[in-house]
């Protein structure tokens, strides 16, 4: 089955060969999408990719977030999504006296963490991993997050040519924020007008060769 | 039901709906937006959300909660309007939740909203039917679960006889009967999720508004499909 767009309550495949997946519903024989998007199916399962809206948050995701404010066991967290995100004191991977919280997080610290679970009343986050923790020093972007996937690019395909091409350390949070780190600030911007260049045309079939094109282009004429 | 001699006053048939037009994404700030309009009626509607509910008093915490807000603005009619909130908006904003309140799936979003805001920007009659298509597309191209899509047509009985898609002139009709205005939503499988009445009418001719209305509304669907499907380029 090729990708195609469907609407709310579109019909996308019918009978038992199909298991509906995300964003789909199975109304009788049918599987119906019940949000708009592009219907794609992997083994027999029929799921619906956004194309828009907000960001949904999913377990395991690595996001970036800003402390928010300090409770007595953990960080409350914005980290763009309607729901509110903590992370418990629990899950730093060292020892933090209830005094100094402060001192590991403050309030508008930056920090890169991954997505524990989602329940009901909100999400958990954890700093357990390799990569997560405090952002110290480089630059925010804010992209779509429906754009993420785009910007990272297939097994990271775009993202590689963006760090290759310009040098610089870049983290993608799912939720649309991504965190460049580099050794000039001009490298920074750079890799700044790049993802806006990936936003802009995320949805061109071809993108990383029209961006490796651009990045040519972009050198080209600083030389 | 139409006589032979009846004429429309701007000479369509009486089945014909005015040229429609619809496109999504035209609020590059909101998180879902769409333009739709019937002739020189303009509506746009722009979905904010889902949100967290403030105040935090107004918040359920069984599902979540859709908010509409009808407006015209002041340069949509010919007389200036005078703007603000008045009986009429607050009655359609009621009306338009309503409508929409069946097709959208906010049960997984607990003590948050969604806000829809339709604006008209241009009226000639049928303007809550356009704001209910606009905003129909535009929790679409939020990403709002839906069952299914909606839209709005009004039919009119301009004396005896059936018409399509009202406008100004024909809503002050004064033959015969006069003139009874009929607003209708329905889903695409034909369920209905919003039916107003204004005038007299018998049941015998209000079933047969409900099949014109079925009829019609697959038009209106095909547009609003056109114009989430061709929103994405690949």
């Amino acid at each position: 089955m090729e990708r195609k767009v469907v609407i709310p309550g579109e019909v996308i495949a019918s009978g038992e060969d199909y298991l509906p997946g995300e964003g789909t519903e199975k109304r009788g024989q049918e599987i119906v999408a019940i949000r708009y998007g592009l219907a794609e199916e992997s083994n027999r399962l029929v799921r619906v990719i956004a194309l828009s809206g907000i960001y949904q948050a999913r377990r395991g995701n690595v996001i970036i977030g800003k402390v928010e404010n300090i409770t007595f066991n953990g960080w409350v967290v914005d980290i763009d999504s309607p729901i509110g995100a903590f992370l418990p004191l629990s899950e730093v991977p060292r020892f933090v006296s209830k005094e100094a919280m402060a001192e590991v997080f403050d309030i508008g610290d930056m920090i890169v963490a991954k997505i524990l679970g989602v329940n009901g009343r909100g999400i958990d986050l954890t700093i357990k991993s390799r990569g997560l923790g405090r952002i110290e020093e480089g630059m925010i972007i804010k992209v779509n997050s429906n754009k993420v996937p785009r910007v990272i690019g297939k097994e990271g395909s775009m993202i590689g040519i963006i760090k290759k091409e310009t040098g610089c350390e870049i983290t993608v949070g799912q939720n649309g924020l991504i965190w460049v780190k580099g050794n000039k600030i001009e490298d920074e911007l750079f890799v700044k007008r790049a993802i806006m260049f990936v936003a802009e045309k995320s949805s061109t079939s071809g993108l990383t060769e029209e961006v490796q094109k651009w990045f040519d282009k972009q050198k080209g004429g600083k030389e | 039901m139409t006589t032979k001699t009846f004429k429309r006053p701007d000479g369509r048939k009486p089945e014909e709906i005015r040229p429609m037009s619809a496109k999504v994404g035209v609020v590059p700030n909101a998180d879902g937006s769409a333009m739709f309009s019937f002739g020189d009626t303009v509506a746009i509607a722009a979905v904010y959300g889902p949100r967290k509910m403030h105040p935090q008093h107004s918040q359920n915490p069984e599902k979540g909660t859709l908010r509409c807000n009808y407006n015209m603005f002041s340069f949509s009619v010919a007389e200036r309007a005078r703007p603000g909130p008045n009986r009429r908006s607050t009655e359609i904003s009621k009306i338009t939740e309503w409508a929409l309140e069946p097709i959208v799936m906010i049960k997984k979003y607990p003590n948050m909203v969604v806000d829809v805001h339709i604006g008209i920007l241009q009226a000639n009659a049928s303007t809550r039917c356009a704001g209910i298509n606009a905003a129909a597309l535009a929790l679409a191209h939020a990403g709002i679960p839906m069952k299914e899509m909606v839209s709005s047509v009004s039919i009119g009985k301009l004396d005896k006889n059936l018409v399509v898609d009202v406008v100004k002139e024909e809503e002050d009709w004064e033959e015969g009967e006069g003139a009874t205005d009929i607003p209708i939503t329905l889903t695409n499988s034909g369920k209905i999720t919003h039916i107003q009445l204004d005038g007299k009418i018998t049941s015998e001719e209000l079933k047969q508004v409900l099949k014109l209305a079925k009829k019609v509304n697959k038009e209106i669907y095909e547009v609003q499909k056109k114009a989430l499907k061709e929103s994405v380029k690949f």
